[in-house]
């Protein structure tokens, strides 16, 4: 196959989307990513050398305003979508000993 | 009198002359959504309380002449991935249940200043991701027309709520064809506008550079309308541009004369379905019979949108999705001992599998080592893509294809095999790889009675065209009576 995703791969993809799969569903994904991969090497089929990179279709510069706030404090309503908040915070597991 | 017949232009105007209230109105597409509903699961959330209470209150101002424009007062569904104030707003995802916003995308309130009366939000393949509208946490919406059927996705709550009257006009997002298909599968009118035309602000994003709000709608004259009302330069949304020229409803003519139409041969070939072929070609016919000017073309590269939709949508979506990770809303996994395990379960129970393959296939093409292979790559084909369209609009006014290879498939046939989906969107993904504009009108129903529709690509803020041309088919086929 043309595309073989290591092990060690998947683990570091893993990471990087922080998302942990079970063995099974890590293998099940490893191989949708393979075919998929393989489907979209067709691209390599294509001359680009010369083609800049398009990341945008309109010609838009950077777009500047004045750094004035213009909203309100939502502070109560973002928190009352919150998992779990306090004393208005957001509330996460511990991060340093 | 059924007032569910009505399109939202003559239901807007029996409302303005008093023939009929709002509230009426309103009351008339809560009950058939409660006949319909627990059969077609087009809404995730229906606020029939928040909904009555609105459309007391746009009578009261219509009456007092505060409200005067063409959508006071009328009903309209908004898909699950644009914030509501107050009303929940899921993406169809497990990981945004219970997730009220503090804002209004604005698009949507756009629409609330037109006096629309928000009956609730529509279901949708999670994170707009998917062709099926399966891949819903809330489980899948059935196609009107035959309920063994999907009704497209991702805006399939949209579509199928609209072609049910359940709602008179809905609005969708597309990304890579989730307005115009679902409006091919359920038969009504879908627009993708131009990327820019309408603020994305409050739009919960996919795919960035690719995504766009438009309006799914009983017919052509209601396209334009909301079209109308929704565009607008948001100073909120960067990418928003200002637009003078935004009187779509003017361009609801009765004539393509001179009009040049390129039929891209590449749209024709293998995969597509004979009927719909037959379908899409004999509406094309009827334009041509109307004085434009028909000609074939090789638009080139079609086999290549998809790889590169994938790679740019994944990536785009790897990114805009870290922001679920438990801490700020939505739903956070028990019991994590750390902060980095939190993050890794609350995302691994919270997103359903499809929205987690393209968030591992993005983070792949994203990663080093394999940027410059996949990401650059498809960044530089879809440079290439925008080029073949370049060329086709300086022959021809529209392009006019087929909005998807066949009608809608069965449920329950699609997920299996992620790339045969992926494959029906051939069609509508370059649209939005090159931000232009495409709109799907239905043109005919196959052998078992599903809807086939045609889809009319312009060029940047070419609207007006797509809008001309499409209300002279429409035109010409209830004249024709070729509809059915």
């Amino acid at each position: 196959m043309a595309n073989s995703i290591s092990e060690e791969t998947m683990e570091y993809v893993g990471i990087l989307a922080k998302l942990e799969l079970s063995g099974e569903e890590k293998e099940q994904a490893r191989k949708d990513m393979e075919r998929m991969l393989e489907y979209i090497d067709q691209l390599n089929e294509l001359d680009t050398s010369g083609v800049e990179p398009m990341s945008h279709i309109s010609p838009l510069h950077n777009v500047f305003r004045e750094d004035q706030v213009t909203n309100g404090d939502d502070r109560d309503a973002i928190l009352s979508n919150a998992p779990e908040a306090r004393d208005g915070s957001f509330v996460v597991p511990r991060t340093v000993e | 009198m059924d007032i569910l017949q009505d399109t939202a232009a003559a239901l807007g105007k029996r409302i303005k002359a008093g023939e009929v209230t709002a509230v009426e109105a309103c009351e008339a597409v809560l009950e058939r959504i409660r006949q319909r509903d627990q059969e077609l699961n087009c809404y995730i959330t229906v606020d029939e309380e928040g909904a009555l209470a609105r459309a007391e209150e746009v009578q009261r101002q219509l009456e007092a002449g505060r409200l005067t424009g063409p959508l006071a007062g009328v009903p309209v569904a908004i898909k699950d991935n644009m914030n509501t104030k107050g009303m929940e707003t899921t993406c169809a995802s497990r990981i945004l249940k219970g997730f009220v916003p503090s804002f209004t995308a604005e698009a949507v309130g756009n629409l609330e200043k037109a006096g629309a009366v928000i009956i609730g939000k529509t279901n949708m393949d999670e994170f707009a991701m998917g062709s099926t509208t399966e891949t819903s946490y809330f489980g899948p919406v059935k196609n009107p027309w035959n309920t063994a059927h999907v009704p497209g996705g991702s805006s399939g709550g949209s579509a199928a709520a609209v072609a049910a009257g359940e709602c008179f006009y809905a609005l969708g997002s597309d990304t890579g064809g989730s307005i115009r298909q679902p409006a091919s599968f359920c038969g009504v009118v879908g627009m993708k506008p131009t990327y820019g035309a309408v603020s994305r602000y409050g739009l919960i994003a996919y795919g960035s550079s690719l995504d766009q709000i438009g309006p799914l709608s009983k017919d052509v004259t209601d396209c334009a309308m909301i079209l109308e009302a929704i565009v607008s330069h948001d100073k909120k949304d960067s990418t928003s541009v200002a637009l003078t020229e935004t009187d779509y409803t003017s361009a609801l003519t009765d004539d393509v004369r001179g009009l040049r139409i390129g039929i891209p041969k590449d749209y024709f070939g293998e995969g597509l379905d004979p009927l719909v072929k037959a379908s899409v070609l004999q509406a094309v016919e009827l334009l041509a019979k109307r004085g434009a000017v028909v000609e074939e073309f090789e638009l080139s590269l079609v086999q290549y949108a998809i790889p590169a939709y994938y790679v740019i949508a994944c990536a785009e979506a790897s990114s805009n999705l870290e922001r679920f990770d438990g801490v700020k809303y939505g739903y956070r996994a028990k019991g994590a001992e750390d902060l980095h395990q939190m993050y890794k379960r609350t995302r691994s129970e919270g997103f359903g599998r499809e929205v987690r393959r393209r968030i591992m296939l993005g983070s792949f093409v994203l990663s080093s080592g394999y940027y410059d292979a996949y990401y650059l790559k498809a960044l530089r084909t879809k440079a290439l893509i925008r080029q073949a369209f370049d060329r086709a609009f300086a022959k021809y006014d529209v392009i006019i294809g087929p909005a998807a290879p066949t009608t809608a498939p069965k449920l329950g046939e699609s997920l299996e095999d992620p790339i045969q989906m992926y494959l029906g969107d051939i069609y509508t993904v370059s649209v939005n790889l090159a931000g232009l504009p495409g709109i799907c009108v239905p043109c005919g129903k196959d052998h078992r009675g599903l809807p086939i529709g045609m889809q009319i690509i312009g060029d940047c803020f070419e609207e007006k065209k797509l809008i001309r041309t499409a209300y002279t088919y429409e035109c010409a086929a209830k004249e024709g009576g070729s509809h059915e």
